[in-house]
């Protein structure tokens, strides 16, 4: 076939690469140009369990990488996502997306200010959905983020399940109370004898 | 809605590996385990929506979008195409978001340290919305290639960087738009990191159709999603 392009196959993934931040952060890395979404997700009437979710994310040297993006997709404290395939949809208003950059923290740390999701309608303990982009990854990683204080939840979570035993601690964040309130965190591996589950999906 | 809900798999055979060694930073930051499979439930149909008031008509022109004091400077192009999915249908009303170096090759991002100059006139960023055939359009200029650190004389080809969401989480698309004849092309690890029978995807066509008498040169890119659930209604 002459033109590859006419097969129709998937256009392939390339890295988000070093220069991100203008266009898909730019607001947090005070660029002049207005973000689509970052790492606020609440309102002042959001409703639900306020949390905050910070981490970094780690190479495989163990060094904290600074030119990480990160994005969230969760429902919200009812387990609803805000989209028309959740037929219930979000009645609080709950937008549930977040995007954050590692460059601008001292610690490289992605922060994350949202609600506790609740169980959602397909029986799954409260999650939130996780996609890792930066230079030196060609194609995005798919992982998840589960709660240490659901373990009943956990128990019995399928997608947990299916997980190999010794690696499942890698997807479940540790809740702390700090000055400000309710902190998970939630450190994602590369690789290494801690590297973070990652999924095809 | 539940019909339809399924979504085709991420085609490893077209996505380039995690680890590829030629292009260095990938050793330490590509994920070395097998990946464990995970069935799509409601998260993963699901996505963020991003409709038409995500972006107005002065977002998806960068040649004004950026401007202080004149024009910027560079070959002004026209960049458009349709989104679809793998099942062929058009991707409607779905965000895609651009960013790209300035005719010299120089990035705005402050990290950028390259030795040719910023353009006071050219920010490099840019979003529009596909309308309700999938169709999006770009006016901007040509980037610059520029060198990068992976090994000696390395330069990047140029590009455009494209980020999509589609209809779903799993849709989700972070990519480079190469233009046709580059010779850098040959010599890019992260180009070449693309599985060889998919990388013409990656390359836009030079159209005379598209390209606006004495004003810019027009280039089509086309781009295949995932094929996902049926696209959401617009609300």
């Amino acid at each position: 076939m002459d033109n590859p392009k006419s097969s129709g196959g998937q256009t392939p993934s390339q890295t988000v690469g070093p220069y991100f931040a203008y266009g898909l952060t730019p607001e947090q890395y005070g660029y002049p140009l207005k973000s689509i979404a970052g790492g606020t997700l609440v309102e002042e009437g959001t409703e639900g369990e306020r949390i905050r979710i910070e981490g970094r994310v780690i190479d495989g040297h163990g060094a904290p990488i600074s030119d990480a993006m990160i994005e969230i997709w969760q429902a919200d404290f009812q387990g609803h996502y805000a989209h028309p395939h959740d037929t219930r949809g979000s009645n609080t208003g709950f937008r549930g997306f977040g995007r954050f950059g590692t460059g601008t923290d001292p610690e490289n740390r992605f922060l994350f200010d949202t609600v506790k999701p609740g169980t959602t309608v397909d029986g799954q303990a409260p999650h939130i959905n996780i996609i890792v982009f930066m230079r030196g990854l060609l194609s995005h990683a798919y992982t998840r983020l589960y709660f240490d204080d659901e373990v009943e939840a956990n128990t019995t979570d399928p997608i947990l399940n299916a997980v190999p035993a010794n690696r499942r601690t890698t997807l479940i964040a540790e809740r702390h109370i700090g000055p400000s309130g309710i902190v998970y965190r939630f450190d994602i591996h590369m690789q290494g004898p801690h590297e973070t589950v990652f999924f095809n999906v | 809605m539940t019909d339809d809900a399924t979504v085709t798999p991420r085609d490893w055979h077209s996505h380039p590996p995690y680890v590829h060694p030629d292009y260095k930073s990938t050793a330490l930051r590509g994920p070395s385990k097998p990946l464990i499979p995970l069935p799509a439930g409601l998260g993963e149909i699901t996505g963020p929506v991003y409709g038409h008031d995500s972006a107005n008509e002065l977002d998806a022109d960068l040649t004004k979008n950026g401007v202080r004091n004149g024009e910027p400077l560079g070959e002004r192009i026209i960049v458009t195409g349709q989104v679809k999915d793998e099942r062929g249908r058009p991707v409607p009303n779905t965000l895609i978001e651009i960013w790209q170096a300035n005719a010299a090759g120089r990035y705005v991002h402050a990290v950028d340290q390259h030795d040719a100059p910023l353009d006071p006139n050219f920010f490099g960023g840019g979003r529009c919305v596909t309308d309700a055939e999938g169709v999006y359009r770009f006016t901007t200029v040509k980037p610059g290639a520029y060198p990068w650190g992976n090994h000696h004389n390395a330069w990047r080809p140029n590009h455009i960087h494209f980020s999509l969401f589609g209809p779903s989480y799993l849709t989700r698309l972070v990519t480079q738009m190469y233009f046709p004849g580059d010779p850098l092309l040959d010599l890019d690890p992260i180009f070449l990191g693309t599985p060889e029978h998919a990388r013409g995807r990656l390359v836009a066509d030079f159209s005379l159709e598209v390209t606006e008498p004495d004003f810019a040169l027009g280039y089509v890119f086309n781009i295949v999603l995932r094929g996902s659930a049926t696209t959401p209604m617009e609300r």
